[in-house]
């Protein structure tokens, strides 16, 4: 699983002198770790868990052979990663962590801190199931536990997608309008293990994308001393918590901002979400991650059948862009959400709630089933996801689903 | 060594106003440990408690330079990260003035709840001070029992009835603890002798690497005494060896104040409510055996810097 000593040093070295070459074959956890170090943190406080374990072990490899201007603090959990980060960040520092899982839910407790104090993080998290019973694999039940703490999550579909989001999650966090910590996230092993083809830009150029980060109010501004962090009791809390609310609803402009700019520099273009073959598609799934792209392949042999299928992909799950995501949905004649994570609310997933927000109030809204699928791992292929398909057609016929949310690959 | 007339003339950084008990001995330590930095700035990281409550309550701040409270367990973690910051920044030449880095903790945010983060920034070197304001409990929830109360005391989580005498453990010696991550300096601190206490501030300030020192902080709420007695507790507990003054310096142990006569145990402990059950009939056998760890602790650490 994880690499030798020499393999990282060697794969730092060549990447210092390949940094500028264009494509580059890297798992996911490789690419992020170059984006970090193009984007190159003042500070880095880390804590190995798998599979984000690489990100930080190659990172730390590019400090060791002075690629990284970046102070690395190797800590001792990642409540104290967090910790040295909000630390390092108020300071005045540009500051990263990554991790998944049982780390990000060690770190719960100081995610709200690091979004209340409005400390622009940007966390990579490679998607991992959550323990009991423990498993190392892929879903999203990590960040989606994390999803209401006031932290922007942007999912990533593949190696490239995860590159190019932690790029663009740095801008977005440090937008003056915004000042909001950012997950990145990426499938666990299905991406952060994988081999790709990724377009790794040149490094002055991301370095001049990204730009510097001047924070107005820091802790190392003696000059100018601030209290962090004080106590609020019932006069002033619920200001303070409302006035999160404002920069959340300034995102969706500066995401998409950010993505026009990124466009320009860099060829790629990132909204909201993506859709695929939604135009004129009478039955459509939204999905998160890595799905999408087992589900494109999908569609395309559902069209050639004749079946006019589309998709939806989640790009910004927070703040989750209700009106264009019902917007795109509304007139399908059935849709189905595809949660990674088991909601365990009584209704299905995280996802599948949000969607049906969003749907809720529009007057052509279409029949929305949820399906749980993928738990720790479990592997989701075109069969499964045709099997969807195959029940938006049936539900279409009568208007009503039988059942609104089913488990897709389990054995029951 | 400090100069009290020196010292007299500096301004108060720890401003008054703050919603402390009357009588509280944190307030004092901080103020300490500003004096002792003189005209160096100070970034404070601060474990959630009693001090920072009290100290922070929007919109107000005692705090007059900067300061930063994020939770209850990780004050020894976010200087780490304050500490790391400086230096990157410094070794860019982004930032090029001095400045020191001091956590605060309770014991609760020191000795439990905060240990794992303070260990680990002991073991990395970081370059800061760490103070534990150590008042034995957690006085900012209502006096329950911590690590560091001592055996026989009454809290609210080890009351006082007819199957039980209080706390039934020895607190941990959390300062010999950190003795044992081999960093440059260590000691244990009182309020009561100012000189002692700032001159450790000052000695700890300028030493490289990581700096801890335990400052036992009596609480006349937790303690319950009248809110004018907590610095004479204080020097009553280092005048019994209750609470000896000493510091381990690259590894070496030097008592820094001793007792022209070392005083009975019980002279501390009659001072406080927490312990009056301790004088009742039938409680002798325990009262010996407190006196009996004074006695075997004060003899160690005379052993350990070479004095006995």
């Amino acid at each position: 699983m994880a690499k030798t000593l020499e393999e990282t040093t060697k794969m730092a070295a060549k990447a210092g002198k390949n940094g500028n070459k264009k494509l580059s074959a890297l798992t996911g956890n490789e690419a992020v770790a170059h984006a970090m170090r193009q984007i190159n943190p003042d500070v880095v406080a880390a804590y190995p868990i798998t599979p984000a374990t690489e990100i930080v072990q190659i990172f730390s490899s590019f400090v060791a052979n002075g690629q990284v201007h970046t102070e690395y603090v190797a800590v001792e959990s990642e409540h104290s990663a967090m910790s040295a980060t909000i630390g390092a960040c108020a300071a005045g520092a540009r500051a990263m962590t990554a991790t998944s899982s049982q780390g990000l839910a060690l770190m719960w407790e100081m995610l709200y801190i690091a979004a209340g104090l409005r400390l622009p993080i940007v966390m990579p998290v490679t998607n991992r199931a959550l323990s009991a019973p423990i498993n190392i694999h892929c879903d999203h039940s990590d960040t989606m536990g994390a999803r209401d703490a006031g932290w922007i999550q942007l999912f990533s579909e593949n190696s490239q997608e995860a590159y190019d989001n932690t790029i663009q999650a740095i801008r977005i966090c440090e937008h003056p309008d915004i000042l909001l910590p950012a997950m990145v996230t990426y499938d666990g092993f299905i991406i952060s293990h994988a081999m790709e083809v990724v377009r790794i830009e040149e490094d002055a150029e991301v370095k001049e994308f990204v730009g510097e980060y001047k924070p107005d109010i820091y802790l190392l501004n003696t000059d100018k001393p601030v209290t962090m962090g004080g106590l609020d009791f019932t006069d002033f809390y619920f200001e303070h918590r409302r006035g999160l609310a404002d920069p959340v609803s300034k995102v969706k402009d500066v995401v998409l901002q950010v993505g026009a700019e990124f466009k320009k520099q860099f060829g790629r273009e990132y909204g909201l979400f993506e859709t695929y073959k939604l135009d004129d598609a009478e039955y459509a799934i939204v999905v998160l991650g890595s799905t999408a792209g087992t589900a494109k392949v999908t569609i395309d042999d559902l069209r050639d059948r004749g079946v006019k299928a589309g998709m939806v992909k989640i790009r910004m799950f927070r703040p989750f862009p209700y009106d264009e995501v019902a917007k795109a949905l509304e007139g399908k004649k059935a849709v189905a959400v595809l949660d990674r994570s088991d909601g365990l609310a009584g209704r299905g997933g995280p996802v599948f709630g949000e969607v049906r927000n969003a749907l809720c109030d529009w007057p052509n809204k279409p029949v929305t089933v949820g399906y749980v699928y993928g738990l720790g791992g479990r592997d989701i292929g075109p069969e499964m996801i045709e099997s969807v398909y195959t029940d938006l057609q049936e539900i279409a016929k009568t208007g009503k689903a039988l059942n609104l949310v089913k488990y897709l690959g389990v054995r029951e | 060594m400090a100069n009290i007339k020196e010292l007299s003339k500096q301004p108060i950084k720890f401003t008054g106003g703050h919603r402390a008990c009357s009588g509280c001995i944190a307030p004092i330590v901080v103020r300490m440990m500003y004096m002792a930095a003189g005209e160096t700035p100070v970034v404070t990281t601060c474990a959630t408690g009693c001090l920072e409550v009290t100290s922070t309550l929007f919109p107000y701040t005692a705090w007059t330079q900067p300061f930063i409270h994020s939770a209850f367990e990780n004050s020894a973690a976010t200087i780490s990260g304050v500490e790391a910051a400086y230096k990157s920044l410094k070794r860019q030449g982004k930032y090029d003035k001095e400045v020191r880095l001091v956590a605060f903790g309770g014991d609760g945010g020191t000795y439990d709840i905060g240990f794992q983060a303070l260990s680990g920034a002991a073991e990395r070197g970081h370059n800061f001070v760490y103070v534990c304001y150590n008042n034995e409990a957690y006085m900012n929830t209502g006096v329950q029992r911590s690590s560091a109360t001592p055996k026989g005391a009454y809290t609210t989580t080890t009351p006082v009835g007819i199957m039980e005498p209080g706390k039934k453990q020895f607190p941990k010696d959390m300062t010999q603890v950190m003795a044992a991550h081999d960093i440059p300096y260590v000691a244990q601190g009182s309020p009561s002798f100012w000189n002692d206490l700032i001159t450790k501030f000052q000695k700890a300030m300028e030493m490289e690497g990581p700096a801890f020192i335990n400052v036992l902080a009596p609480c006349r709420l937790g303690w319950a005494y009248p809110p004018e007695e907590g610095i004479k507790i204080g020097k009553m507990a280092v005048d019994t060896c209750y609470w000896p003054l000493y510091e381990v310096v690259n590894g070496d142990t030097r008592v820094t104040y001793k007792p022209r006569e070392k005083k009975p145990l019980a002279e501390y402990l009659q001072m406080q409510t927490k312990f009056r059950h301790l004088f009742k009939p039938g409680m002798e056998d325990l009262m010996a055996e407190l006196q009996a760890e004074v006695d075997r602790k004060w003899e160690r650490l005379l052993r350990m810097a070479g004095e006995a």
